[in-house]
């Protein structure tokens, strides 16, 4: 495929082509500050005030798949080839859309800055709701779980969104959007603009040259992390060579025995297709970050960004997955917590790219769980994330597999804890053993999320929680309920 | 139909959801417009030995760099003492102080410049905790302190007592719009300043201090805020002064609009409590003795820590009468941001203490707290006399709360809570129920003014301008609405208009819950004086007296004849009878001595209550509000849609502050939870599940518009009823069932910690 020099993407149905503008430069300033389309606010620069919600359209096969994003920390050429919708676009066939007639309707808004994002988050919902009829209450405040507002405590918002449904219905056909897209120049874009570089490779090939050939560039994945570098540090991103338009990142399959998920696949599509082997991990899907970071970040990107609060790299430990390496000369195949060898330090070479992540699947004998705690139930960081993998036969742990989040300077397995529970029985007497264990694996810092002494206790009171839902010895029926965010209502 | 009472929509709800509603930011950038930002301390308290600017300058895009010498004026934006400087001037007081200013081409260049600034410091000793600041006798303004009886002769004799120590931490804002100001000169050396503040007339001035210009030079508009919540009262001066500096000097607009990061550094936030308490009561939790000394963390300076520690003292005894009662106040001078105002100013923090004590006392007794708070809910007729000296007329918890507990199911849902504790090791559930009474009024007499414009015309359309600040409380439709009804006109004839310095003048802050009591009954006037001037032509016209002149339904029925509202409006004008009006009002009745910290500070008293209902996973602290009844008193609702969002949003940020709200400061004085990221205000899924809201029936007995009551601040104390339900879960967690959580915010450390100590 030939290259391409400038920026091209859909906004609002209206084609836009952009060059020269600093390839650092938000999708939100561009709204706000070259094409005065004020709707979108900015309310933290950082993607966690959800205020600039925005809409993006990708193509999915024939059809133009929608997902929320989060302005603020876009970068625009990451936009190239897609179709963006901004509030602006909802009042197109001139009466308000159902969405924000609903959010008249309940009361919705007070102040009305945090409002237009949440209108995009609604009618997101909205659209990918309407064949189904509607929504729920749950599934709801999920999808707001990015957004926040200061004024309503949310009721009414949440009123609004079931009563958009209940208004005479308006679709927009996004068929025209997606044939545009086609016909938007493709292939590989190589942008530059005054100092500014950025690279989107369309082949793994590209991808893994551009690397070689420019070691002081950055690899941009979802951006949700690197962006800020740009909104909050004024850091130089040397240039930035962006991986998602990569076809080999994008491959997700499912084989007898492992799932394998590209680098570049979305948090969103990649915790859809675990969280089929693992529902178990559908509570922490629905804690990490909110919906457009989860739908901008890749389970690659949250791998490769080395965090030791990171949510994804506990579980993937735990349960003995792999990542696949990649550089100009070929490939090879780590065990993931081999890939973290300190504070942001990674055995992964300056030309090395990380290509994919091996997903081992469920096997007969496996209890398996994780959670995070943070100080609030959405998007919140964690203080401590644990997971807990034990093969047992007959009662008795085969392997046990300990891994945590937000106790050292990586995410990293518990030794200690696993000697003490490998070959014994799942038991009141282990637990008691492996918790004591975790105390010297251990030493973690304190900060404004939480103190050493609490992320220990929650360290050894989440492995508790795991033994009274899975231990040899435990009687299934005598707590009525383990979990304060999933007490049954009728419990009420 | 009246336009009034009706839950009609916010008169912007169309805009906000089209994003069509302008803010500072939204609003096109005149030619040349400059960007401005704000270098900062990075010491809690040092002396400045070197301010080398040098690479500042040199930046790409910079025109200018400002420090405090570069202030014509007077470099100072505290709104009563003067020991607040815009920039800081050869010491500084705390990490985030603005120390300098960069004024450049770009938003981003000045941003980026802004870090390049290198400063040398002389460290000086630092104080970061109100009890450290307290234990050094360190205060911004002198304690203050109210006596009434003889506790200390009661606390002795009392058959039962208990005494302890309390915490509370502060609580930022979050307004979601942050603070900005974007100011362009104009002819003749004025200024048109657009602030996202609450207090247009405070910004005036202190751009009129800063530059020594006489106020007629300064014009401030304000059309809307993206929230405020207290903390675009005085702290929106800061900006104001800045970017004023940097609008004269350079000749051309400016415009500030800091980063959340450097917003949530600079600001002051509500004020963190300490407090120290003893307490005495008798068999029935009747309290017979109060002590208490009320630490509040001012923060560098006084800002507005004098008021917010008077409403403290005024609202510690909340909904209860308490006989003999002594109260310390002390405003601790730490080196952190200023504290300023929050919703509820100081009444939250001292009502928070009472209810603690009362949550204890009923423990102590095996006494359900229910029925403890009810044997010290102020009297009717007797024991209703406040410690300040006012007398408690128009109390409604006595039935307000039956109603309630009727409504919640109270008493068969603490039964089932009871037997699921039972049931369960690890979830422990709690509930709770609070009270508020809260006192409406400015504590400073002469505050409590407000002024209107009404203009109607000649097609019957009617604009209405106040002195209030729109943000986001519906303060502007309230007031249209008021207007509307006083005309017998429909609301859509009706619009509101920006507040402006230049049409109302020498206005308050929109602050103390006070803003549609205020400006609502001087739109009234103003609206009256043109019907009654309306009536009179008619009278004259068509025959009747002008008292029976009826207007209604966007009609004017005068004697046997009945013509549309624009008509008598447009044959009025040709009649030459003035069709706009000012209006005025002051609240009667107030007094208050600042020194015996006596008087008849408050109107009156809004009330309400709430019960809430929590579940708390012993193993993590983790925790899930289940449920969540409000009932509260709004008298006789100007707008109930419009109330019932004050009533819950308000609830929901106090639980906010009182649970996921922390605040953290480093051992270098450096705030370390200063973006969202970090800061957790509530979230979509804090919403109970189980959310009921009512407004409790009836009007006010004093003389409001339309009998209607103050709803801005009261509700906020609803939410303490999260609080003490996770209270309560946590003693219920205790092997001996005792209250051991004395630290607020509830974070689930802090809540594990209880639990186990």
């Amino acid at each position: 495929m030939p290259t391409t020099t400038d920026i091209s993407f859909l906004l609002n149905d209206e084609p836009q082509q952009v060059s020269q503008l600093a390839p650092t430069l938000t999708l939100l300033r561009y709204l706000r500050e070259h094409l005065d389309l004020t709707g979108t606010k900015e309310g933290c620069a950082e993607g966690d005030c959800g205020a600039c919600t925005v809409v993006v359209g990708e193509k999915d096969g024939d059809r133009l798949a929608l997902k929320t994003l989060n302005a603020c920390i876009a970068y625009l050429p990451t936009l190239h080839g897609k179709a963006v919708y901004t509030v602006e676009y909802l009042r197109r066939n001139g009466g308000a859309h159902p969405v924000q007639q609903a959010m008249v309707d309940c009361h919705a808004s007070q102040c009305g800055f945090c409002t237009p994002g949440f209108v995009m988050s609604l009618w997101h919902h909205y659209e990918t709701r309407i064949d189904q009829g509607g929504t729920d209450r749950a599934e709801l405040a999920n999808a707001l779980a990015g957004n926040l507002c200061r004024c309503t405590g949310y009721r009414p918002i949440l009123d609004a969104g079931e009563q958009m449904f209940k208004l005479p219905p308006v679709r927009f056909d996004f068929a025209p959007a997606r044939k545009r897209l086609d016909s938007l120049p493709g292939g590989s874009l190589h942008y530059e603009a005054g100092a500014g570089r950025f690279y989107a490779p369309d082949s793994l090939d590209e991808l893994l040259q551009l690397r070689r050939q420019m070691p002081d560039s950055t690899l941009l994945a979802g951006g949700t992390d690197i962006g800020l570098r740009t909104t909050k540090q004024f850091r130089d991103t040397g240039p930035l060579i962006y991986t998602l338009n990569v076809p080999e990142l994008h491959e997700l399959t499912v084989d007898d025995d492992v799932l394998r998920i590209g680098a570049a696949v979305s948090l969103t599509d990649a915790y859809k297709a675990v969280c089929k082997d693992y529902p178990q991990l559908a509570e922490l899907r629905d804690r990490f970050a909110s919906p457009p970071i989860r739908n901008a970040g890749t389970l690659g990107g949250n791998l490769a960004n080395g965090s030791p609060i990171g949510d994804s790299a506990p579980w993937l430990i735990a349960l003995g997955a792999q990542v696949v390496l990649s550089n100009a000369d070929g490939d090879r195949t780590i065990a993931l917590e081999d890939l973290y060898t300190g504070y942001m330090q990674q055995s992964r070479k300056d030309d090395e790219i990380l290509r994919s992540v091996i997903i081992p699947r469920p096997v007969p004998g496996l209890q398996f769980h994780c959670w995070k705690v943070s100080k609030r139930y959405d998007s919140d960081i964690s203080a401590v994330c644990g997971a807990f993998a034990l093969q047992l036969e007959d009662g008795k742990i085969n392997k046990a597999r300990v891994a945590f989040g937000g106790m050292a300077a990586t995410c990293a397995r518990a030794g200690g804890c696993e000697a003490a529970l490998n070959g014994k029985p799942w038991n009141k007497t282990t637990l008691a053993a492996a918790m004591t264990a975790l105390d010297s694996d251990f030493s973690p810092l304190s900060d404004m999320r939480a103190s050493a002494a609490y992320r220990q206790t929650l360290a050894r009171n989440l492995l508790q929680r795991f033994y009274l839902l899975s231990g040899s010895d435990i009687n299934p029926a005598g707590e009525q309920s383990l979990r304060a965010f999933t007490l049954p209502e009728n419990t009420l | 139909m009246s336009a009034a009472r009706q839950p009609l929509p916010h008169e912007s709800a169309h805009l906000h959801v089209a994003g069509e509603a302008t803010y500072i930011d939204d609003i096109p950038e005149s030619r040349g417009t400059l960007h401005c930002a704000i270098g900062m301390s990075t010491e809690a308290h040092a002396l400045i030995q070197t301010l080398d600017l040098d690479a500042v300058r040199a930046a790409p895009g910079v025109v200018l760099v400002i420090t405090a010498e570069d202030i014509p004026g007077v470099n100072d934006c505290g709104p009563i003492l003067h020991d607040d400087p815009i920039l800081a001037d050869g010491e500084v007081h705390y990490v985030g102080q603005p120390v300098f200013a960069v004024i450049a081409e770009s938003r981003e260049q000045a941003r980026a410049a802004a870090r390049l600034g290198k400063i040398s410091y002389k460290p000086l000793p630092a104080l970061l905790t109100p009890r450290q600041a307290h234990a050094a006798g360190a205060y911004v303004i002198d304690p203050m302190s109210l006596t009434r009886g003889e506790p200390d002769k009661a606390l002795s004799a009392a058959p039962h007592s208990l005494s302890g120590q309390f915490d509370v931490g502060g609580q930022e804002q979050f307004y979601l719009e942050g603070q900005i100001c974007y100011i362009i000169p104009k002819e003749d050396d004025g200024f048109h300043v657009y602030s996202s503040t609450q207090h247009p007339t405070e910004m005036q001035h202190v751009v009129c201090h800063a530059l020594n210009l006489s106020q007629h030079q300064v014009t401030v508009e304000m059309r809307r805020m993206g929230g405020g919540f207290g903390g675009k009262e005085s702290q929106s001066a800061i900006f104001c002064g800045i970017a004023a500096v940097a609008a004269a000097k350079t000749g051309r607009p400016v415009k500030l609009r800091p980063d959340r990061d450097d917003d949530m550094l600079i600001t002051g936030k509500r004020h963190g409590f300490a407090y120290d308490y003893e307490v005495g009561f008798d068999d029935e939790g009747r309290i017979l003795a109060a002590k208490i000394d009320m630490i509040a963390n001012a923060g560098f300076s006084a800002d507005l820590s004098g008021p917010v520690a008077t409403r403290a003292i005024c609202h510690f005894d909340n909904a209860y009468y308490l006989e003999n009662v002594a109260i310390n106040a002390y405003c601790a001078r730490t080196n952190t941001q200023s504290n300023t105002a929050f919703r509820g100013f100081g009444g939250p923090q001292g009502a928070l203490a009472i209810e603690l004590i009362i949550e204890d006392i009923a423990r102590t007794l095996g006494k359900d707290p229910v029925d403890v708070r009810a044997v010290n809910y102020y009297g009717k007729q007797d024991r209703n006399v406040t410690p300040y000296g006012q007398v408690v007329k128009d109390n409604l918890l006595h039935e307000l709360l039956p109603e309630l507990l009727d409504s919640s199911d109270y008493s068969a849902r603490r039964k089932a809570i009871a037997d699921f504790n039972a049931g369960n090791s690890v979830l422990k559930k709690g509930l709770a129920v609070t009270p508020v009474k809260f006192g409406i009024s400015f504590n400073v007499k002469h505050f409590n003014q407000a002024g209107a414009l009404v203009h109607v015309y000649t097609d019957g359309s009617v604009l209405v301008n106040h002195g209030g600040a729109e943000m986001g409380q519906g303060l502007n439709t309230k007031v249209a609405q008021v207007v509307a009804h006083e005309l017998g006109i429909s609301l859509s004839r009706v619009r509101a208009s920006a507040a402006d310095t230049s049409k109302v003048a020498n206005t308050s802050a929109t602050a103390a819950s006070t803003g549609s009591d205020l400006n609502g009954k001087a739109a009234e006037d103003a609206a009256r004086q043109i019907r009654v001037r309306l009536a009179e032509l008619a009278a004259e016209l068509y025959d009747c007296k002008a008292a029976d002149v009826v207007f209604a339904d966007d009609k004017v029925t005068a004697g046997s004849t009945q013509i549309p509202f624009s008509e008598l409006v447009a044959t009025a004008y040709t009649h030459r009878v003035q069709l706009w009006s000012d209006g005025f009002y002051k609240t009667p009745g107030l007094s208050w001595d600042k020194d015996t910290l006596t008087g008849n500070p408050f109107y009156y008293f809004a009330y309400g209550a709430a019960v809430s209902e929590v579940v708390l996973d012993t193993l993590t602290g983790e925790w899930k509000l289940l449920r969540a009844d409000l009932l509260h008193d709004a008298g006789n609702s100007i707008n109930p849609a419009i109330d019932i969002g004050q009533i819950e949003g308000g609830y929901i940020q106090g639980m906010g502050w009182l649970t996921t709200e922390e605040l953290c400061w480093n051992d270098k004085g450096l705030l370390t939870t200063h973006a969202p990221s970090t800061y957790k205000i509530p979230a979509s899924n804090d919403c109970p599940p189980v959310f009921n809201t009512s407004l409790f029936k009836g009007e006010n007995p004093a003389d409001t518009v339309l009998k209607s009551k103050a709803v801005g601040e009261p509700p906020l104390l609803l939410g303490f009823s999260v609080y003490f339900a996770l209270r309560d879960a946590v003693a219920n967690a205790r092997a001996d069932n005792s209250h051991a959580l004395y630290v607020a915010p509830a974070s689930c450390e802090a809540m594990l910690n209880a639990i186990a100590k």
